[in-house]
Order: C-alpha cells, then sequence, then structure tokens
C-alpha cells in the first residue's frame, strides 16, 4: 500500500508545485492522473520515486517513509533514458548487478522475451527505433520486480499505432507481477484503457481536484459507449478543473465531443 | 554516385553508403592523398638528379633516407627518439594524472570550481614558453625542467576537456542511476566514467599532441639528446638532411603514439555513434 499524506512541494525558487496532497493507491491499482501542464505531476512523481523530497509530508510504502530511491519503486520515464554505453542485455540487467551472473542473464533474458525484442539483446540502444527503446525501459524497470512503478508520459513521445501497441503490452507485463502503476499522462484514452482510478489535478498550487472511478471491464474497447461516457466525463473535470484555477470562471475552450483523444 | 543534384538530393542516404571516391577501389582515397607528396618527392629527387640543383639546403629524398639509415644503423636515432619519447611519457603522465583530478573536482564541485577554475584560465593565458627561464631557474637545466614544461602543455587541455565533460554529464542519466540506487563509487564507475570517456579519449589526444610540440621546445632550450638535439645539431652543423631525418621521426612516433591512445580506448568506444568511413 503506497500512501501520500498531506505531500506538499515548493521549490527553492517559490512555486508551489504541489499542495496538500493526500490519497491511498493499493496493491495491483492501476492509478491514471491527468491534469493540465504544470500542475504537478511530475513533482508527484519524483516525489513518490524518491528522486527529490517534498516538502510538507509524507510518503509511505508499507508504512515505511520514502525518502530516497526505493529498491521496491521503479519509475519509467518521458524518454527511455537507456545507457548508450551498453547493450540492450547491458541496459535490461543494470538493477541486477549484485546478482550471481546466471540468474541475471536469465531475468534479463526473461525480460527482453516479455517485451518482444530477444533479438535485439546485444544490439546498441541507438540502433533501437523509439518504440523499442522504450520498450527496453519497461523491461529495465520490471526486471527488479518493483511493487510499485511510476510512468511518467511514457508513451507521449511515440505515434499513435506504438501507442496502442504499447499501452496493450504494458497490461500484459502488468497482469504477471500486478504491481501498483502510477501513469502520469495527457492522453485521456491511455488513462481510460489503463486505469482503475484516474485522479484530475488542477494547477497553481497543484492538488487534487477529482477523482474518477474506471472500473469498464477489460479488456477495454476504446470505441464503446461506456468508455466514451467515461471519457466524458473525465474531460468535463479537466475543463471544470481549469476553470477553477481562471480569475473569470469560465471553461477552457474545449468540446468533450469532439473526440480527440489528446488533451493537453 | 549519380552526378544529377536531383537524385543527390532524394537520395541522400543512399550516397552515403559508398566510398566517398564514387565508383573507385576503397584504397583510391589514401592513394590520392599520397599522389601530391610522392610527385613532390620524386620530382625533387629528379631535378637534383639532373643537376637543376645542387639539393645543398633541401636535400633530395635519396639523400635523407641515406642520413636516417645511418642514424639508424649507428644507433644514434633509436637513442635520441628514446629519449624524446620517455621525456614526453613522463610529462604526458603528470599532465594527464593533474590534468583529470584538476578536471575531474572542477566538474564535479561548483564550489571547488569557483575555487580553482580562474586561477587556472588565467595561468593558461601565459604562453607555456614564457615559463621556460623559470623552469630552468627552478628546476635546473636537465629532465626536470623539460618534463614539467611537457607536463604543463599537456595539463591544459586534459583539464579543460575533463572538466567540461562532467559538468555536461546528462543528469537524467545520473538519475537512472539514483533511481537504480547506485552507491557514490557505482555511479562513478558505473555511470560517470562511461559517459565522460569519449570527451575524455579527445582531450588525451590532444594533451598527447601538445606533449610533442612542447617536447621540442624542451629540447630546444639545451638538451644533448633527443629528437630536437638532432634538429639543433644539424641546423648548427648545416646538416639538414639530418634536420629532416628528424621531422620525420616525430612525426611518425607522435602519430604512433596518437594511434596507441585510439587503439586502446576504442574497444570501450564501440557504443559512439560516430560518423565512420567506408562503414563497419
Ligand atoms: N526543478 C524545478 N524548479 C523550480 N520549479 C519547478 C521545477 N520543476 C517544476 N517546476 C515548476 O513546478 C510546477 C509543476 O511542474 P511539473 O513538472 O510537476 O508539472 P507537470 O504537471 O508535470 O507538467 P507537464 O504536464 O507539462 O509535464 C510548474 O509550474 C513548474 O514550472
Ligand atoms: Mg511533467
Amino acid at each position: 500500500m503506497l500512501t501520500l499524506d498531506h505531500v506538499g512541494k515548493t521549490y527553492p525558487n517559490g512555486v508551489r508545485a504541489l499542495e496538500n496532497f493526500t490519497a491511498s493507491v493499493g496493491p495491483g491499482e492501476i492509478l491514471a492522473i491527468v491534469g493540465g501542464s504544470g500542475c504537478g505531476k511530475s513533482t508527484l512523481l519524483r516525489a513518490v520515486s524518491g528522486l527529490d523530497t517534498p516538502s510538507q509530508g509524507r510518503i509511505l510504502l508499507d508504512g515505511e517513509v520514502v525518502k530516497q530511491p526505493h529498491a521496491k519503486i521503479g519509475i519509467i520515464f518521458q524518454e527511455p533514458r537507456l545507457l548508450p554505453w551498453l547493450t540492450v542485455a547491458g541496459n535490461v540487467g543494470f538493477g541486477l548487478e549484485d546478482r550471481p551472473k546466471a540468474e541475471r542473464n536469465a531475468r534479463v533474458a526473461d525480460a527482453l522475451a516479455r517485451v518482444g525484442l530477444s533479438e535485439k539483446a546485444n544490439v546498441w540502444p541507438r540502433e533501437l527505433s523509439g518504440g523499442q527503446a522504450q520498450r527496453v525501459a519497461i523491461a529495465r524497470a520490471l526486471v527488479p520486480r518493483p511493487e510499485v512503478l511510476l510512468l511518467d508520459e511514457p508513451f507521449s513521445a511515440l505515434d499513435a499505432f506504438t501507442r496502442t501497441d504499447l499501452q496493450d503490452h504494458l497490461l500484459d507485463l502488468w497482469a504477471d507481477l500486478k504491481p501498483t502503476l502510477i501513469l502520469v499522462t495527457h492522453d485521456v484514452d491511455e488513462a481510460i484503457v489503463l486505469a482503475d482510478r484516474i485522479m484530475v489535478m488542477q494547477p497553481m498550487p497543484g492538488r487534487l481536484f477529482d477523482e474518477i472511478a474506471d472500473d469498464l471491464p477489460r479488456p477495454r474497447d476504446r470505441q464503446s459507449a461506456a468508455f466514451d461516457f467515461v471519457k466524458r466525463r473525465v474531460l468535463t473535470a479537466l475543463d471544470r478543473s481549469l476553470a477553477d484555477g481562471r480569475p473569470d470562471g469560465k471553461p477552457a475552450a474545449s468540446d468533450a465531443d469532439s473526440g480527440a483523444a489528446m488533451w493537453w | 554516385m549519380s552526378l544529377a543534384p536531383m537524385t543527390v538530393a532524394i537520395e541522400p542516404a543512399a550516397a552515403e553508403q559508398k566510398p566517398r571516391t564514387g565508383g573507385l577501389p576503397r584504397w583510391a582515397g589514401p592513394a590520392l592523398g599520397l599522389l601530391l607528396p610522392l610527385t613532390l618527392a620524386v620530382g625533387w629527387e629528379l631535378a637534383v638528379r639532373a643537376g637543376w640543383s645542387d639539393g645543398r639546403l633541401v636535400p633530395p629524398p635519396s639523400v635523407i633516407y641515406a642520413t636516417f639509415a645511418e642514424l639508424a644503423e649507428t644507433g644514434e636515432l633509436q637513442r635520441h627518439a628514446l629519449a624524446t619519447l620517455a621525456r614526453v611519457l613522463a610529462g604526458f603522465g603528470i599532465g594527464v594524472v593533474t590534468g583529470t583530478v584538476f578536471g575531474a573536482v572542477t566538474g564535479y564541485s561548483a564550489i571547488l570550481r569557483q575555487l580553482l577554475d580562474p586561477s587556472l584560465q588565467a595561468l593558461r593565458a601565459i604562453p607555456s614558453i614564457a615559463w621556460v627561464p623559470l623552469f630552468i631557474l627552478w628546476l635546473g637545466i636537465f629532465e626536470a625542467s623539460k618534463v614539467t614544461l611537457i607536463a604543463v602543455g599537456v595539463f591544459f587541455p586534459v583539464y579543460l576537456g575533463v572538466m567540461g565533460a562532467v559538468m555536461s554529464v546528462d543528469r537524467k542519466i545520473v538519475e537512472v542511476g539514483r533511481v537504480f540506487r547506485l552507491s557514490g563509487i557505482q555511479m562513478v564507475r558505473r555511470i560517470l566514467l562511461p559517459a565522460v570517456l569519449p570527451a575524455y579519449v579527445i582531450a588525451l589526444r590532444s594533451g598527447l599532441g601538445l606533449g610533442w610540440m612542447f617536447v621540442v621546445a624542451a629540447e630546444f632550450m639545451g638538451a644533448s639528446e633527443g629528437l630536437g638535439f638532432l634538429l639543433v645539431d644539424g641546423q648548427q652543423l648545416g646538416k639538414p638532411a639530418q634536420i629532416v631525418a628528424a621531422i620525420v621521426a616525430f612525426a611518425v612516433i607522435g602519430k604512433t603514439t596518437d594511434w596507441i591512445v585510439v587503439g586502446l580506448t576504442a574497444p570501450f568506444l564501440r557504443w559512439e555513434d560516430r560518423a565512420r568511413m567506408g562503414g563497419n
């Protein structure tokens, strides 16, 4: 169980990026976080990952305070961030340096097989496509078997085909160990396809605005009416989250019926 | 490769695959580069043989070769070359170690950078040869002052290269190390060292080049052996062939040491995405 207890972050330059964020995420739950640009989503994720320390509040994993990067918490960034001097296999096994070689090789081979890149094991990262590189990054984050996996817009740099492909793929991988997933995204469809729960954040200062349960049956059909219904709710919440933050109180110009897959 | 501009514009990738010299075989490129010096050498040789010039100030290739062979036979060439090489290596070693240490700490710590870098930059602004009188006063006329001068020459490119490389290590990749909870030493070994290596090799090579430059200056300031001594000796005794032979020796040994640096580091840099001539 991951608990965020009144988490706040004020950067040294005085920006209140996050305020009073309280939530708990159960084991194996998939939580999506959406919200306007600059509303503190990355700040939140970095605090949970232990890369940054919150200025207020605490983050608890199974009752233990997270202050630094934690063995049971993995993170996938927007960019693959592969180490260019290691082969694909070397990158995937990066977190297993302290394990016996045989075990490491077996786990790396297994992870690569599961992201469908076995034949790329001995290739340099620069020889991969963007989608392949991000799959390697996913494999690298999953190999240490984290209890919590954080994803900060993991697919936003990819084209629409690769993106839906990797979304489905992520669910397959998740089904194996069922880690807690926290996914930050700008893509409402992505949030709805993947998540059990969608949190909408509001900017300045970044805080929780609304929470929408997403209990559509899996596997989810992106074309179904039920999907559209959830999507409309999320888009409405997003509009209101922005309107609330505006002095004129008017909603942003955006139409839930336009069917736009991306919400910025 | 087609000469039609349109084809070139449409298929740049396809054009890149082929050797630069178009349809010619792979050795043709280097051979083309040799054409000019070889023509000049052969032409000069013929001119001297034909009696158009006495070749006293500019000796023909055959005379240079003979001088070279004679120096090599008597063991003189080896003695002088080894003396020079030893000085370069000693100065290079000292310059690399100090340059690496200073570059690493100033690159890593902003406070140390603010403390040290202005002074080092000020020292760098002094033409290094200007130190010679002082070094001789301090360290005497023998090896110590020579090696020091070479070390000073090697220090600055290595220092600057390492500092720049450490400062520009991608913070995002350092974060990957942090996520995997690397200790300080692991971070250096698994992230920082490989990340700075390409720039480090370049710094080493320019340091080595300067080392070879400065050994000549050092040997000019008075030496009883070394290739630089051969140069001065050739000048004073009016033996241009000996001067050219020493220059050739400098070129060959200098280039060889550079190849050695490249060759020793190449296995660690295979991942680098460099535009290579003629494919794999
Ligand atoms: N290192 C930092 N120093 C100072 N301010 C920062 C820093 N990082 C982020 N901020 C500020 O904090 C706020 C929240 O930033 P954050 O990156 O968390 O937003 P985000 O929700 O991830 O936005 P996006 O959707 O564009 O990625 C922004 O106003 C940003 O300018
Ligand atoms: Mg962000």
